[in-house]
């Protein structure tokens, strides 16, 4: 049984992953209108995640691949049951990629000022989705006796999972602002940084309310409060922290701080579920767990083999990728390719 | 139309879609990677500007392969999730492991090298395409494992009403696997090389930078010639396979009612009368079917009606006949298609060995036209694997009918079929318009002009400093 909770523990990584890199670069795109002032800036932003983005991505695809082969019932009730959103997502998804690769294609404003619109709007949208489909897991959804779930409108989409949504979107746009003091140099670095240190204070109301409305609407607390009072405890820190170096130009410890953030805050939801994989709010024994819903042991023990093989080469050129983008990127001097 | 025509509607047209980007992906990387071996080996400028020339079009084409991917992974449990509980258990491991292994590999490393120039040293970025190639063979590998799962099944039990994985080799070395592999890789190749011959061959015909595309064309029509006789030599295998392992897909694609003479002839074409169960205006070959079902000029072939009985008895009472007319011109176009694939190759390295090419101005109009065949063969043969394969998702386990989500509406699926439609015809648009637009920009050989740039993201006024 210690294989179902290992790869609960393991989905939580790749999710955690995802949110940490490819929020970042969800940060990004939306900078590409709050702090981008031409089409230049545009441009170097996007440069400072080119190279990155699209194994950034993989996280979540992986993630997905992961649910799939480890608990069959999740991904399909998940999937299944979040039908509508995950279109949009997916459409938002396709149109984000494809402008990355597309928008310098053709050197015409209106084509890539087009593309340019579709990393904003998608960049600002997915986070918003996945937080909205983040919080209704803890929330509760109307899963019947046979793990499908029925879902209204309002079952996934409440005042609730809004709140989620925004306070996902505004962490990812808070570390991308980070990340791009990270990566670029003199005016453009000075004025992300002024945005950001507004936005960290937007950010902590934001966490502060969305943790204050988990107490009250959602178990969390009463089954998991022995980790999630420390949790979001040090999320506080670990945010003022981050404020902190922001303001003295420590962009590195600023970005460590913030990525601390994300890490907690997303365990929390995770710890919180733990070993639910989905709440039902019909009856507590249609819930999903990690038990009732996962794949046989020899499936998990099979995956574990290939999962430990793999990762290490994964982190290990992924960083190796990293070392070698680790110069700013900047207008002074010109770049061939 | 009920949710589950729609449902199956969906994932055979993003399907399909997808599927004309991936083979082009796999055989245009693989085409790039030996024009950079070359200019490593060599040293010679040109092959410089060819990688980055063709590697423009399998990023422009890269880019669809991967977004739309996405979905894919996706719509098994979107659409399809009492398929995802009832398989996910084995089907969904060779897709976790495809995302692990693969899809970071190939991420990575193509952001190294379409950035990494000048950064890196020139072995080190050829690495990078290498594992780039390496990355996008082993996303096919593992995403036919589990095809080949379903056309074949292996390796678990039936336990608690659903199906467990009890052997992870016996998917691996699942016969089925290494016939559908090596067909697909091959046809991937020959995908990209018939691509990047009938885009020289358009600049040939205009003498248009003739060497620079001299050379593209005598390397991809070498890849077009081996991959595309070894995809005969793999289809054939693979057929045989099948009459062995679904027989009734075989009787289909064949049109044989019922079962055939000893030995038997192949049928040319047919005029096929599905509700009587007869065809008529039929063009045989004699000794031929049994030729390609066994190896030899004898045996006869089952037929359908044969075939159903045995079914009904072994499944129970039940259609177990797939579209017939589908499954049979299906197979023809791709048979026909893998057939000119081959001849064009011969043909092809034949003029450019004898130095004819540039002169025969019909083949190299034929070359052109022929970017077409590889696309239309992997579609043809893809829609006979596929509904051939029907009434089952999993052969023999699992029907289609019961494979669709109960709990996704007729207008949900509506609406995402209306929604992706139109977001894959104007993403269709967009892909070729930059096709063209990227070869009448050309290779840019004038060595005063600067390079034109491989980043999408890089153009004119963009700079970078090192702090």
């Amino acid at each position: 049984m210690l294989l179902n909770e290992l790869w609960f523990l393991l989905i939580a990584v790749l999710f955690i992953g995802f949110f940490f890199l490819e929020g970042y670069d969800f940060g990004v795109g939306m900078a590409t209108r709050f702090v981008a002032r031409n089409e230049t800036e545009r441009r170097m932003l996007i440069n400072t995640i080119g190279p990155f983005w699209d194994a950034n991505e993989v996280w979540m695809i992986t993630a997905g691949g992961a649910m799939f082969a480890a608990f069959p019932n999740w991904y399909a009730t998940l999937f299944s049951g979040f039908y509508v959103p995950l279109v949009f997502l997916l459409l938002l998804l396709i149109a984000r990629g494809t402008a990355f690769e597309y928008r310098a294609k053709v050197a015409h404003p209106k084509w890539s000022g087009t593309w340019d619109w579709a990393i904003f709007i998608a960049s600002l949208l997915c986070p918003f989705l996945w937080g909205v489909v983040f919080s209704s897991l803890v929330y509760g959804l109307p899963i019947d006796k046979n793990m499908n779930m029925y879902a209204t409108f309002t079952s996934i989409v409440n005042p609730y999972t809004a709140l989620g949504g925004v306070l996902i979107t505004l962490l990812c746009l808070y570390h991308g602002l980070v990340f791009i003091c990270l990566r670029t140099t003199n005016d453009i670095q000075e004025r992300t940084r002024d945005l950001a240190k507004k936005i960290v204070w937007i950010l902590a109301v934001a966490a502060i309310v969305f943790v204050v409305v988990t107490f009250f609407v959602t178990d969390l607390f009463a089954k998991r409060g022995v980790f999630l009072y420390p949790i979001y405890a040090l999320d506080v820190v670990l945010l003022v922290l981050s404020a902190f170096f922001l303001s003295k130009k420590r962009d590195g410890w600023a970005f460590g701080m913030n990525a601390g953030v994300i890490v907690l805050t997303i365990s929390s939801l995770f710890i919180g579920l733990f070993p639910r994989l989905m709440i039902s709010n019909i009856k507590t024994s249609y819930d999903l767990t990690v038990y009732n819903s996962a794949s046989g042991s020899y499936s998990l023990t099979v995956m574990t083999i290939v999962a430990v093989t793999l990762l290490p080469f994964v982190l290990g050129y992924s960083i190796w990728s990293y070392y070698v983008f680790r110069k700013r990127v900047s207008k002074e001097e010109h770049m061939e390719y | 139309m009920d949710v589950l025509s729609l449902a199956r509607f969906q994932y055979a047209a993003t399907t399909i879609f997808h599927f004309f980007f991936v083979p082009l992906s796999i055989g245009l990387v693989l085409i790039v990677s030996i024009m950079e071996t070359m200019y490593v080996v060599k040293n010679n400028e040109i092959y410089k500007k060819m990688t980055q020339f063709w590697g423009k079009f399998f990023l422009i084409n890269f880019a669809i392969g991967v977004v739309t991917g996405i979905l894919q992974e996706f719509q098994f449990g979107m659409n399809w999730s009492e398929y995802s509980r009832f398989m996910g258990d084995v089907f969904g491991a060779p897709l976790a492991i495809e995302a692990l292994l693969a899809f970071f590999m190939e991420s990575t490393f193509i952001g190294l090298w379409l950035f990494g120039w000048d950064r890196l040293s020139k072995k080190v970025h050829l690495t990078c395409i290498w594992l780039v190639t390496a990355g996008t063979s082993l996303s096919a590998l593992w995403i036919l494992t589990a095809n080949s799962f379903m056309q074949h099944p292996v390796g678990f039990h039936i336990n608690n009403g659903r199906a467990e994985m009890n052997d992870f080799l016996a998917l691996l070395t699942n016969p089925q696997l290494w016939v559908e592999f090596p067909h697909t890789i091959f046809g991937s190749f020959a995908t990209g090389a018939f691509v990047v011959a009938g885009i020289s061959a358009i600049a040939l015909l205009k003498r248009n930078h003739v060497d620079f595309y001299l050379k593209s064309f005598k390397i991809a029509i070498m890849i077009g010639l081996v991959s595309g006789v070894l995809l005969a030599l793999v289809g054939h295998s693979q057929a045989q396979y099948l009459v062995k392992t679904q027989p009734m897909k075989m009787a289909a694609s064949e049109g044989t009612w019922q079962n055939t003479s000893d030995p038997a002839p192949w049928t040319v074409i047919a005029k096929i009368d599905t509700k009587n169960h007869k065809n008529t205006g039929e063009i045989k070959i004699p000794y031929l079917l049994s030729f390609l079902s066994y190896g030899k000029f004898s045996g006869s072939v089952e037929g359908i009606e044969s075939l159903q009985k045995a079914y009904v008895e072994k499944y129970g009472p039940g259609n177990y006949i797939p579209p017939v007319k589908t499954t049979f011109w299906t197979f023809r176009i791709m048979t026909v298609m893998g057939g000119l694939l081959c001849l064009l190759g011969i043909v092809g390295a034949f003029l450019v060995w004898k130095k004819k090419l540039l002169n025969n101005k019909w083949f190299l109009r034929t070359m052109v036209a022929a970017i077409a065949i590889p696309f239309i063969g992997s579609t043809t043969g893809w829609l006979m694997t596929e509904i051939g394969r029907q009434p089952w998702t999993v052969f023999g386990f699992m029907q289609t009918a019961a494979s669709v989500s109960p709990n996704v509406s007729a207008g949900e699926l509506l609406f995402s079929i209306i929604a992706f439609m139109s977001m894959y015809s104007i993403m269709a648009i967009v892909m070729v318009y930059l096709f063209v637009r990227t070869f009448k920009e050309g290779p840019s050989l004038d060595n005063k002009m600067t390079i034109q740039s491989n980043d999408p993201f890089d153009g004119e006024g963009y700079h970078v400093v090192t702090e």
